[in-house]
């Protein structure tokens, strides 16, 4: 009985501490935001925001884009999964977008986004993503915010360390998370991972037209795992940092495996010398397959080709190339700061901030000023490339931006806050706690030469008590402080799509003054268009239907089609004969076991269906175009596989009339 | 007529409409914000087709029709996505009125009136001259129907009025006419 007792008394005390810590919880609306909050994040009806900000959507695959300050979702961009709303990867056309090494693949995991620049600063032309499972990095063309090319990476596995970008857009990169067992026999024991598994960080090299990538080389780097990384802009420009962990080269249970180091590597890469080298011969090369997608505009289709080749350069044949610099603490962070000078290492287990001179690397090479060497590769001393730490600046840092005044802004997830600090003085000036549990943040320019600073926007992993629940899943979220004056300031939450990791973010006038309102129908040349309502019409090839279709306020020609047999495949090309802005069509079909289309003004794109069953199909348009929309509609009829009934097709006349 | 005809596609083609630019909020903390009133007519768009709205207001033949259009307010609606087919009296069409009719039907206290002639025609379809037939009705957006009949493959509407040429917009179609459309009187 007693025991029963206490046994009571310990689940109330528990109960209560439990309640009396959710009841004393400051509640959304009034947790730290001052009373001008509002109107600093308040974006009036009919105006436009200040910044695009473009977000990772993590294991949705696609790129979100948000304004700043008002947080208001404009579009989802599809990049790596399958999006119905849009036809990716349904439509004929965006199929081959998403083919790989494996054959199609449907989704991915998109972390981190890398906006183009020019001597350092933002230009808008593409934003860049990474596909985190089946590597890759797609390429977001800003004037028509579609996937413009996604390129394969082999001799990879979770491309994490990706798609971070050089002073001028030259190249970005793709750093492997998982080393694998690279060349021709990849059938090993696991557990001879230290023998047999290797790293690779490749550089992607950006058509400065084009924006065309190409895989230019590949550096071999040491069995280790590489997290993310920062090119130098300025002195720096000819480097690349990438943060590692698992130095250890653990092949099991890295939670605790891995963190058994006091510290593990920046690793520094001359990409001018690795440049040269490569352009020299110097590399191997490597049999591969991987495949480079493309969407061509002018047709309105994507091409996906494999190619078989790669250069590889190994550190061992490449002097002068690859320099590991000591970093506490699996990094995750590898922030160069806008003069270049400063990286800043993130070490997500360790109680310091270890800031490196870029000066005192040089200075260090020069003198090889070493510590040993790592797999070959020679091992600066800690000491000798040091600016400093900061001081027990909080737990779990994970990544820094900054504000081009001196500023550096850190992520602490585990104790979820931002921190502001002087990258000279190494001082702690501010913190602003974060609800709850932030990953990355994002200053507007805060990766580039020139930071526009005014705001650091916090991606948090936990929303728990943010927003009205929806089951056990939240909503993912950001929120937005205001840094312009010395403390920073919460002014807003927004939901987000999941899960946002890396974003960055850009003045709306960068963009949107390139923004394209209409594909011109002169320049659409799809092999299936009907470019204009004279041209539309139906045409077997043996067991193939092609209807070319078009669509324009508020109909399609054809809308009456037959002599579609069972066995047949029947190919919708529509094509949308609008030139106004905003004006897309949609396209559906009855049982169709892929999607609809959603076709922007002068494009043309194909839905392939396979009916199943005799009789009548209805298909419509799906887009609220007009107010005659729901009459944007039409039907297809299917015959038996032997019938006689005549291909025939029309719009408005009601032909045939000599076989019903 | 193929005067007209050639003016109003060379209004189609170049005119650039001059209008209020939704304004970026360049310094959203706080600042008073400037909310553009108006519809779809206010939006700043040189690449797209234009409109029935923007091809009337860049013909010289129609700017009786467009000031009336404007007196009744109907700018704002016929810029909006349609589908539309607007029967366009030319300028010398509104002349052949009673003297004094339209200058009567642009008072304010007339507005309706205005409104009820003008939406008269206008009809919410694209009705393309290859589709029309003799004898067909339409109805029209005032809630009236006009009637159409078709000779030589020459239409006319309501017995007296000759489309004589037919532009397409973004927006749906314009039929130029040569005389104005008058509602049935009730
Ligand atoms: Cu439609």
């Amino acid at each position: 009985m007693k025991k029963f007792k206490q046994l009571a008394w310990l689940f109330a005390v528990v109960a209560f501490g439990l309640f009396g810590q959710q009841s004393c919880k400051p509640k959304g609306g009034s947790s730290g935001v001052g009373a001008d909050a509002a109107a600093k994040a308040y974006v009036a009806p009919g105006t436009y925001d200040e910044f695009y900000n473009f977000v990772s959507g993590g294991f949705s695959g696609q790129m979100s884009v948000y304004g700043l300050p008002s947080g208001r979702l404009f579009r989802v961009i599809p990049v790596f999964s399958v999006d119905a709303e849009k036809g990716w990867g349904y439509s004929e056309e965006s199929k081959p977008m998403l083919n790989t090494s494996h054959g199609f693949v449907p989704w991915d995991d998109l972390h981190h986004v890398a906006l183009s620049v020019t001597k350092g600063e933002h230009d808008g032309r593409w934003a860049f993503g990474n596909a985190n499972n089946t590597p890759r990095i797609a390429r977001v063309d800003l004037q028509t915010f579609r996937t413009a090319e996604i390129i394969e990476i082999p001799n990879s596995a979770g491309n994490h360390s990706s798609p971070f970008i050089t002073e001028n857009s030259e190249y970005v990169v793709a750093g492997t998370r998982f080393s694998v067992p690279i060349g021709d026999n990849t059938d090993v024991p696991i557990n001879t991972y230290k023998e047999n598994f290797k790293g690779t960080v490749s550089f992607i090299g950006v058509d400065p037209t084009s924006g065309e990538m190409n895989l230019s080389f590949q550096i071999l780097a040491p069995g280790i795992n590489f997290d993310l990384a920062r090119a130098g802009k300025g002195k720096s420009a000819g480097w690349f940092f990438f943060s590692c962990y698992n130095s250890e080269k653990a092949n099991t249970l890295l939670e605790v495996n891995a963190s058994q180091k006091d510290k593990d590597f920046i690793m520094a890469v001359n990409w001018k010398k690795a440049e040269e080298y490569a352009k020299a011969g110097k590399g191997m090369k490597k049999k591969v397959r991987y495949a480079h997608n493309k969407f061509n505009e002018s047709t309105h289709t994507a091409t996906s080709v494999i190619k078989e080749e790669v250069l590889v350069l190994d550190p061992k044949d490449c002097p002068d190339m690859v320099y590991f610099m000591p970093c506490p603490k699996s990094p995750h962070g590898c922030d160069t700061d806008p003069t270049g000078e400063y990286i800043v290492g993130s070490g997500k287990l360790a109680a310091v901030i270890p800031v490196f001179s870029f000066t005192k690397i040089q200075e260090a090479i020069a003198a090889k000023n070493f510590d040993g060497e790592y797999d070959g590769i020679p091992v600066l001393k800690y000491d000798a490339v040091l600016h400093g730490e900061v001081q027990k600046p909080g737990l779990g840092p994970l990544h820094t931006e900054f504000d081009g005044k001196g500023n550096a802004y850190t992520s602490f997830f585990v104790s979820s806050e931002i921190v502001k600090w002087n990258i000279q003085e190494l001082k702690v000036l501010d913190r602003v706690p974060t609800y709850y549990s932030i990953g990355h943040l994002c200053v507007p320019g805060g990766p580039t030469s020139k930071p526009h600073g005014k705001y650091v926007v916090a991606y948090n992993k936990i929303t728990k008590d943010r927003y009205l629940p929806t089951g056990p899943e939240l909503t993912q979220s950001a929120q937005i402080y205001d840094i312009s004056g010395e403390k920073m300031k919460l002014i807003l939450d927004f939901p987000t799509i999941g899960e946002p990791h890396y974003a960055e973010a850009i003045p709306a006038s960068l963009v949107m003054p390139k923004s394209k309102k209409i594909y011109k129908l002169e320049e659409n040349k799809h092999p299936y268009a009907a470019l204009g309502e004279g041209k539309a019409k139906v045409e077997r090839k043996g067991k193939e239907v092609h209807v070319y279709m078009s669509s324009i306020r508020s109909h399609f020609t054809p809308d009456n089609i037959e002599g579609v047999k069972l066995g047949d495949v029947v190919y919708f090309h529509v094509t949308n004969l609008e030139q106004d802005w905003d004006v897309p069509h949609g396209f559906a079909v009855k049982g169709a076991n892929n999607a609809e289309l959603l076709i922007l003004p002068g494009e043309t794109q194909t839905l392939v269906w396979k009916p199943e069953k005799t009789g009548v199909y209805p298909m419509y348009c799906t887009d609220f175009c007009s107010a005659l929309h729901q009459e944007m509609q039409g039907y297809i009829r299917v015959s038996p596989a032997g019938s006689n009934v005549p291909l025939t097709f029309s719009t408005g006349t009601n032909l045939p009339t000599d076989n019903k | 007529m193929k005067k007209i005809t050639f003016s109003l596609l060379f209004a189609a083609g170049i005119f650039l409409i001059s209008c209020g630019d939704a304004s970026q909020s360049s310094d959203s903390a706080g600042s008073a914000e400037q909310v553009v009133a108006g519809g779809q007519e206010a939006v700043q768009d040189d690449e797209s087709q234009k409109d029935v709205v923007k091809i009337a207001v860049g013909s010289p033949d129609h700017t009786t029709l467009v000031a009336a259009l404007k007196q009744a307010e109907l700018v704002t609606a016929l810029s909006n996505a349609g589908p539309f087919t607007v029967f366009a009296p030319v300028n010398a069409a509104f002349d052949q009125l009673p003297k004094g009719t339209v200058e009567g039907l642009m008072q304010d206290d007339k507005k309706a009136d205005l409104q009820n002639i003008l939406q008269y025609h206008v009809a919410v379809a694209v009705y393309k001259v290859e589709n029309m037939k003799d004898g067909q009705m339409i109805g029209q957006a005032n809630g009236d129907n006009i009637t159409l009949t078709v000779k030589d493959g020459k239409v006319k509407v309501n017995g007296t009025a000759n489309i004589v040429a037919s532009i397409q917009a973004s927006n749906g179609i314009i039929h130029v006419i040569d005389a104005v459309l008058l509602p049935p009187a009730k």
